[in-house]
């Protein structure tokens, strides 16, 4: 074989993220992604090698669970209901799954003087979610974007959602190393993010996975840690152990690459369930309560707050007027919404794994900060 | 302020979603021009809201001034705009003559990640290839997750140039492919590459790869029956492939865009659309199927995978993935698509991937072999 004559150049530029370090100083200036941004406390990204790995599920699951606990220390989001603040932006602009698994489809943005108003799954407005779904008019209707547009997109987002004081600001990635994945990570130069990985146990995935790790490298972003999602598979009928994916294949990952292991997810049915029909549960549970008002007394605590949260909420905006009609309808379906999500989530199997996941996470988000702030 | 109760409608701008990158290309002149993909469009919708990086002259990404006009500086897309190519794409001729080898372009594409397009291309590839006549391509146009090297076991390969072009790497004497997989410098090395980038890349493997370099092997013996396939069909002017199967990544994005694209005036014969059952994929593929409309790519059908799950033990089924608005099946009722198939769930077959493995081949028994093989006679029967 005369293999002399010829190897097709490798891909020349396959270790420059093109661009990241030439245009980031410009671009993480802009003035008014900074206005938004610095009121941000931490921002996690989720990132993963591969698609349908659950980055949606571990993004929605974060933003969840840290919603529903106490706000870290030194916190200024100014929580009235001792809760952090959180907010989950979704970039995956040609395939957002968040809206559906916060129970938010056909929810809509609205506009206020001060920007686009996120999305609230609570009327406490704890949990702040954008995405692209909420944009389209129908669920048939698809986003055709090249980079650009999709650039211009996130750096929307970035800029004009109204996201205001947050504790935690989740972002939710597609899958891959491309447009999405740079301009997030041009955009929030200088606002000091961090990612949390996401793979399957499974060795096409871990080489996609080690890709990823390739990229956080070469574009300096510090990784908190690794999550090994649907790892084993429980049969119901037999209560065997399937390795559905493999297991334990990204602890091993972990531990060689020199990143925090953070915790193993088994595969869970009933959370793709709960992620599938948020929202036709809250309906139906609405439903059920009007005819039921049993129901309710199980339960008399969440609703009362839920009330006195409306109203504060709504107290709390007055000086943008207008905006307050606009941001009635979407409490009160959050209201109803969150209860059942939030409920049924924390009812889950995965949950109290989840629980110990979001603290190393916390930990590890804090421990990068106090490194930040350290003198060299 | 403004428009309180309106939602922004940036979306509004999106129904006739034009390849940008090509000018001169029919899908680029018959949409609707108003909304041309100029890089402030998006900003341009929104209801009140002039960002500061839409310049007011813009002249458009098909311009001859993109990226050079006075107005184009300082906008952030500037760069993007100037390299951008301009006016009739000089590689199309070449392309079109490169694909009149093809016979068959089949796109295999889902909206979710991992859900197992690339299992199901190398799975297709194979049952093609099992008939010794039929010659079969796969290119791979994922470019930031290449997994059909490692899916086919060629994981180490890397590829050759001859003078007729690169050429690709051969499973079989029937079966060849083509993936950024072979050109990297590791397995692991990160692509980060904007969409410019990658569509570059998708044009040189159907502008430069020669697909029938396999067929002048020379090889022993084999070299004769090889020799005689290749006259014959030329006599009869018959294209040397057979079926080219293309893998894209997830999403409705550039390398989407580009394929379709660049595969204009070739044709494409189809797409498969693959998904899992659960909602949340499905809502994906509805993009996919929006995508392939608005491109007018004709959809062959969708392919249900990872639907049920067989307990190797009990043999008892449960669903991991359920299908909580009824499957691909009503969706494909709901939207009059052909519904191919379901696939269950079987651990083996993440096993066969990594190790570059025929499912198939490995477990000509279990159901999910079965399920696979009468997908793929639908799609033979359909594309024939
Ligand atoms: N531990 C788990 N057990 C069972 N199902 C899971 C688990 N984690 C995620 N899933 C399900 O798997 C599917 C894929 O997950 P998800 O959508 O979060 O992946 P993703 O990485 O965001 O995919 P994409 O690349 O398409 O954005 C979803 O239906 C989700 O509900
Ligand atoms: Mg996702």
């Amino acid at each position: 074989m005369s293999s002399a004559n010829t190897t097709p150049t490798p891909i020349p530029g396959s270790a420059a993220p093109s661009g990241i370090t030439a245009s980031a100083s410009h671009l993480g200036a802009d003035p008014k992604i900074t206005r938004r941004l610095t009121r941000v406390k931490h921002i996690i990204l989720v990132l993963s090698g591969k698609g349908g790995v659950g980055k949606s599920s571990v993004s929605a699951q974060l933003a969840l669970s840290l919603s529903s606990q106490p706000p870290p220390e030194g916190s200024t989001s100014n929580s009235t209901n001792g809760k952090a603040k959180v907010g989950i932006l979704d970039i995956d602009l040609t395939g957002p799954s968040i809206p559906r698994m916060l129970g938010l489809d056909g929810e809509n943005v609205r506009q206020s003087s001060d920007g686009w108003v996120p999305v609230f799954t609570d009327a406490q407005q704890n949990l702040a979610v954008m995405s692209v779904g909420f944009l389209l008019r129908s669920k048939n209707d698809s986003v055709v974007w090249r980079g650009p547009k999709k650039n211009a997109m996130i750096k929307q987002f970035l800029g004009d959602v109204r996201w205001g004081d947050l504790d935690y600001l989740i972002i939710d990635t597609p899958p891959g190393t491309s447009d999405e994945h740079i301009s997030a990570l041009e955009y929030l130069n200088g606002f000091h993010p961090s990612a949390v990985m996401v793979t399957t146990p499974q060795a096409v995935s871990l080489a996609d996975n080690l890709r990823s790790l390739d990229f956080t490298r070469k574009t300096g972003l510090p990784v908190l840690g690794l999550i090994e999602n649907m790892s084993g598979y429980m049969c119901p009928h037999c209560q065997e152990c399937t390795n559905v994916w493999g297991k334990g294949g990204g602890e091993a990952l972990a531990q060689r690459e020199g990143i925090r292991f953070l915790g193993r997810i088994p595969i869970d049915p009933g959370l793709v369930r709960l992620l599938d029909d948020a929202r036709e549960e809250a309906v139906r549970k609405e439903a059920g309560e009007v005819t039921k008002a049993s129901d309710d007394s199980s339960n008399p605590r969440i609703e009362g707050e839920d009330q006195e949260g409306a109203k504060e909420g709504r107290a709390a905006k007055k000086e943008e007027e207008e905006d307050v009609s606009a941001t009635i309808p979407t409490a009160t379906t959050g209201t109803a919404l969150s209860r059942t999500t939030v409920q049924r989530y924390f009812d889950s199997q995965t949950f109290p794994i989840f629980q110990s996941i979001t603290e190393k996470i916390k930990e590890e988000v804090e421990r990068f900060k106090q490194q930040l702030q350290a003198p060299r | 302020m403004l428009a309180v109760q309106s939602q922004p409608s940036l979306l509004r701008s999106t129904e006739n979603p034009q390849p940008s990158n090509q000018p001169g290309h029919p899908i680029a002149s018959s949409a609707t021009v108003s909304t041309s993909t100029a890089p402030d469009s998006v900003a341009r919708a929104l209801p009140d809201q002039v960002p500061e990086n839409a310049p007011e002259h813009c002249p458009g990404t098909e311009s001859d001034q993109a990226g050079k006009a006075s107005a184009c500086q300082g906008c952030p897309n500037q760069s993007v705009c100037a390299s951008a190519p301009k006016g009739p794409d000089p590689d199309l001729p070449i392309i079109k003559e490169r694909m009149k080898a093809v016979k068959s372009k089949i796109l295999i594409m889902s909206g979710k990640g991992g859900v197992g397009k690339s299992t199901f291309t190398a799975q297709l590839g194979w049952a093609f290839s099992s008939d010794e006549e039929t010659q079969t391509a796969i290119m791979d146009i994922d470019i930031c997750g290449p997994s059909i090297p490692t899916i086919l076991g060629l994981a180490n390969q890397s590829i050759h140039a001859s003078s007729t072009g690169w050429s690709p790497v051969y499973v079989s004497d029937n079966l060849c492919c083509m993936s950024i997989g072979f050109l990297l410098p590791s397995q692991t090395s990160a692509v980060i590459w904007r969409g410019p980038k990658k569509n570059g890349l998708i044009k040189q493997f159907l502008k430069d790869v020669d697909w029938t370099a396999g067929l002048e092997e020379e090889e022993e013996g084999e070299e004769r029956e090889e020799r005689d396939m290749r006259e014959e069909r030329e006599e009869r002017g018959e294209p040397l492939i057979d079926y080219m199967l293309i893998d894209t990544p997830p999403g409705t994005s550039d390398e989407h865009l580009s394929i379709v694209g660049y595969l204009k005036e070739s044709g494409i014969d189809g797409a498969v659309l693959l998904t899992t059952p659960q909602e949340v994929s499905l809502q994906d593929v509805r993009k996919e199927i929006s995508f392939c409309r608005k491109m007018s790519v004709p959809i062959i059908g969708i392919v249900e995978n990872m639907a049920g799950f067989v307990c190797p033990a009990c043999h008892g089924r449960s669903d991991i993935f359920y299908p909580s608005t009824g499957g691909a099946k009503a969706l494909c009722e709901e939207l009059g698509l052909n519904f191919l198939g379901s696939v269950p769930l079987d651990p083996r077959i993440g096993k066969c991937c990594d190790l570059g493995e025929s499912f198939v081949d490995e477990y000509p028994d279990s159901p999910a072999s079965k399920a696979y093989l009468e997908v793929i006679d639908k799609i033979r029967k359909i594309v024939a």
